[in-house]
């Protein structure tokens, strides 16, 4: 979002006294998957109330990364309010007043950073304005503090709530034109700021969409296929709908198109709806329920298979190069040293702890719809063409998510939901249990990667060659497949290519918390320790040697990208935190002993750079224990709220463990893990102690909910080389038969 | 089928089939929406309540088995002023927020037990807790602040504790 020439503050006054401040905008057109890009009708962010109450609205939804409260802190600042007397409110989905209402991509600081502050500004000067007007003095004599605005000549002050309805008359300041504050002087951003939401969760205060309740709202259970969009053909609905509590049970036949690759939210799935009284009634009922499937052409895929078919794939010419320059064969012949690796990860789960689900109401040909989506705006165009109605017969309230990590950046269960209700023609509420979420989620993809590169002499990588096979059908990939031309180290060796096949999958998959990174880094730093072992070199030293080196050009930015052509990758800085981290972590001084060491590893992803030193041990038994983890980060010039940055950053690196013992599998097409006890997160027993450092630099604030996860992996499974001379060249740990100590 | 249960100190009598978790004639019937679902298997604890001051799974209860007083976060303390209520929002331990009714009812159930607990046997009372967002290392600091808390003479009120400016 960018506020521009077109860009204007609206105030309105209230009607019991007081003032609206509204932003209208109109953004440059956004990524299609983002959803509608412009707003039209003026978004009232600030509401100031003749008592001096501040409420600032929040836009978008928030999912545990912290977004609720920190959009309103930036426009505090400007704005010059107490936070203490500021209210923060939950916004409802609504484009014609919102731009780009989302939660995904580590994208709300670098939109909202610019916008938000603005918006705050201008309404500190409209302010300012209307008391210098009351005290017939000039506006560059007055200033403000903590939600008054004063005249240190005159000794005179007045709060905001006093002079709201006066500044509703004045005219607008220019937005662009508006005086932004010096960092320095800064008393909201960049002082911690406690979750907005934390008093309600502490206190068991209905807070997320699962707690959301309509009177005579009935509950639903949805069984689907355990394979992807197998049919129902039929089920015993009359034995069911006899059962105690029951409302009703019925077939849906879905409208997921066949095809040869999954689209992203392909929209109903085929299944059996259960309605009752309660959700206990149905989840017993589907017990009982008994289903002849038609599982459709899934049912034949297995996790081996895939391996087998990857292996033999690799032997073949692969179906196209994503990248090249110089002459990689010609340089892999003639290296002094050649490395050769081949690297295996698994389908994940996102899991987020509150289970899918959504309350829908119809009524009368619309419907209205309680959801913790993290794209809302793409729920309401699915939910408007699955049941045949216009979009804006389709309101979407924002609930709390309990955790997001991607998951609710689909909206299977939202039009589930309004299928339910519009069928029953009652306030529905669905939930999935458990099994349910790991039997269809959108699944981090799998992938095989195949490596060759090659060292000269002096141990300088002169060629590096991968083989990327994934997911898809000729040029059509699978979702969250696909690996950027400019992934790191392309650009950095001289001889490089990038090539791709594809396989074959009727899978969901999708994003989870920084998509592709999230194991392309697992993969590209543990393969540059191995050379840098193969080399003889430090691991520090080789990467910031190859960081410092000559480098292709960088792209231009990609035209019309919005956030995500953010500043492109930096070795500058990349090699600030590697440093950074190496300091902090005492790598240099790191006393080499057998079973313990520290790993290292540095990612570039979602414009932050993170490096991540992990000290870990490892016993005869090969139980791995990180004892610390130190993180360096540049996510540039401003850390908005440390407090919870830093909750975050250590939740990332607990996450990223996490994943490292996670695995989807199928056979005859169907999910193997069905609940935490096989698919397991980490457990306090093996959370490290995790040190953060923020390198600030001279660059405008980005995203961190995603960049901070990717480097721990890495981090962690060159540690356990250095510690046991086992290369970890597959996930989960467990497959080279590591556990957790 | 009739039971008779007390839940935070308020008896109360519920008509619902025998095996019916606990879990859901807290969050359903008593409509008291603290207390979380997450797993259904008694693996990541989002559930925990305490029955007779011990914590329990509460999807794992059936309603029948239920035979001592039940508490969950809602009855820790009438107005957020148990020493874990206080320590979880000074420190601000939550991301998401929704494993954390789970981690304080277990964390208040090995302060009544142990007022004073070690790292290990935080560790312990607390590893069947999960946390998805990764919250641990603050969940840690905050059960040794709450027992800080519950070992000075005096609790701090919910409009002390609210001083750094969030609002309800």
């Amino acid at each position: 979002m960018v506020v521009n020439r077109r860009s204007f503050l609206r105030v309105t006054s209230l009607a019991g006294g007081g003032v609206l401040l509204g932003l209208v905008v109109k953004p440059p057109k956004a990524d299609a998957q983002f959803g509608p890009p412009v707003a039209q009708v003026p978004n009232n962010f600030i509401k100031i109330d003749p008592d001096g109450t501040i409420t600032i609205m929040a836009k978008d939804p928030e999912v545990g990364q912290g977004v609720k409260t920190m959009l309103p802190m930036l426009i505090a600042e400007e704005l010059d309010a107490d936070w203490k007397m500021v209210k923060v409110e939950q916004t409802d989905f609504d484009d014609t007043k919102y731009a780009l209402q989302f939660a995904g991509g580590s994208l709300a600081t670098p939109f909202n950073w610019d916008p938000m502050r603005r918006v705050g500004a201008a309404g500190r000067e409209l302010l300012i304005s209307a008391a210098a007007k009351k005290w017939s003095v000039p506006e560059a004599e007055c200033e403000t503090s903590a939600g008054r605005v004063m005249h240190s000549k005159s000794n005179r002050s007045v709060a905001y709530g006093e002079i709201a309805s006066a500044a509703a008359a004045m005219p607008a300041p220019d937005l662009q034109k508006v005086k932004l504050k010096d960092p320095k002087d800064y008393k909201i951003i960049g002082h911690s700021q406690r979750g907005v939401d934390t008093p309600r969760i502490v206190t068991g205060k209905p807070t997320f969409a699962i707690d959301f309740t309509l009177p005579n709202m009935l509950f639903a259970v949805y069984q689907k296929c355990p394979v992807f969009a197998g049919k129902a053909v039929s089920a015993n609905l009359d034995e069911i709908k006899a059962m105690p509590g029951i409302r009703d049970a019925f077939i849906v036949d879905g409208m997921v198109k066949p095809g040869t690759v999954v689209e992203n939210d392909p929209g109903l799935e085929p299944g059996v709806a259960i309605v009752a009284d309660t959700w206990w009634h149905a989840q017993s009922a589907r017990k009982k329920l008994q289903v002849k499937w038609d599982e459709g052409k899934g049912a034949s895929q297995s996790s081996v298979a895939f391996a087998q078919k990857a292996q033999e794939l690799n032997q073949g010419a692969p179906a196209k190069t994503l990248r090249k320059d110089g002459d990689p064969d010609a340089a892999l012949g003639s290296a002094a040293k050649v490395v050769d690796a081949a690297y295996t990860y698994p389908f994940i789960s996102h899991a987020p702890l509150e289970p899918q689900n959504c309350t829908a109401h119809w009524q009368d040909g619309k419907i209205e719809i309680w959801s913790n989506s993290q794209i809302p705006g793409g729920g309401r165009t699915l939910v408007a063409k699955t049941l045949g109605i216009p979009e804006k017969n389709v309101t979407v309230h924002m609930q709390r998510g309990g955790g997001g990590f991607g998951r609710r950046l689909t909206n299977d269960y939202m039009v589930e939901s309004a299928w339910i209700s519009k069928t029953v023609n009652a306030p529905v509420k669905l939930l999935w249990a458990r099994e349910d979420d790991f039997t269809h989620d959108y699944y981090r993809p799998g992938g095989f990667q195949f490596l060759k590169a090659g060292l000269d002499s002096s141990g300088k990588i002169v060629a590096w060659r991968n083989h990327f096979v994934s997911w898809g059908d000729g040029d059509k990939p699978a979702n969250a497949s696909t690996m950027g031309a400019n992934e790191f180290p392309a650009r950095f060796v001289p001889n490089y290519a990038l090539h791709n096949t594809n396989q074959q999958l009727w899978l969901k998959t999708g994003a989870l918390r920084a998509p592709g990174s999230n194991v392309y880094g697992f993969v590209i730093q543990s393969f540059l320790d191995e050379l840098a072992h193969a080399a003889g070199k430090d691991p520090v030293e080789f990467r910031l040697a190859l960081l410092s080196g000559p480098a292709l050009p960088a792209p231009p930015p990609r035209p019309g990208g919005g956030g995500f052509a953010g500043p492109d990758f930096s070795a500058e800085r990349a090699s600030g935190v590697l440093k950074l981290v190496a300091e902090k972590s005492g790598w240099a001084k790191q006393q080499k002993s057998s079973g313990r060491a520290l790993g290292v590893a540095f990612h570039f992803s979602h414009m932050g750079y993170f490096a991540e030193v992990a000290d870990v041990s490892v016993s005869a038994e090969k139980k791995v224990k990180v004892h610390k983890v130190w993180v360096a980060a540049d996510i540039g010039s401003q850390i908005i709220n440390p407090n919870f940055a830093e909750n975050l950053t250590q939740g990332a690196v607990i996450d990223g463990m996490g994943a490292m013992m996670q695995e989807i599998t199928l056979e005859n097409g169907a999910v193997v893990q069905h609940n935490y006890d096989k698919h397991p997160l980490l457990r306090m027993a093996q959370a490290p102690e995790i040190e953060v450092h923020w390198l600030k630099t001279n660059n405008p604030p980005t995203g961190l909910g995603e960049p901070a996860l990717p480097p721990i992996l890495p981090a962690v499974a060159n540690a356990i080389f250095s510690a046991t001379g086992q290369r970890v060249r597959e996930l989960p740990l467990s497959k080279n038969g590591f556990s957790w100590a | 089928m009739s039971f008779q249960l007390t839940v935070n100190g308020r008896s109360t009598t519920v008509d619902v089939p025998p095996d019916m978790p606990l879990l859901w004639v807290i969050r359903d019937v008593l409509n008291l929406k603290g207390t979380k679902y997450g797993c259904g298997i008694g693996q990541c604890g989002a559930c925990t309540v305490h029955l007779n001051g011990k914590a329990v799974r509460s999807c794992q209860t059936p309603v029948s088995k239920v035979n001592a007083p039940v508490t969950t976060l809602e009855g820790l303390s009438a107005d957020g002023t148990h020493p874990v209520q206080v320590a979880w929002l000074e420190i601000d331990v939550p991301q998401c927020g929704y494993c954390q009714a789970g981690q304080m009812m277990s964390a208040a159930a090995l302060l009544a037990k142990t007022p004073k607990p070690n790292d290990q046997e935080i560790t312990s009372a607390m590893n069947g807790n999960l946390c998805r967002c990764g919250t641990y290392v603050r969940i840690r600091q905050a059960v040794h602040r709450a027992a800080e808390i519950g070992t000075t003479s005096r609790l701090k009120k919910p409009a002390e504790v609210a001083a750094a400016g969030t609002r309800d």
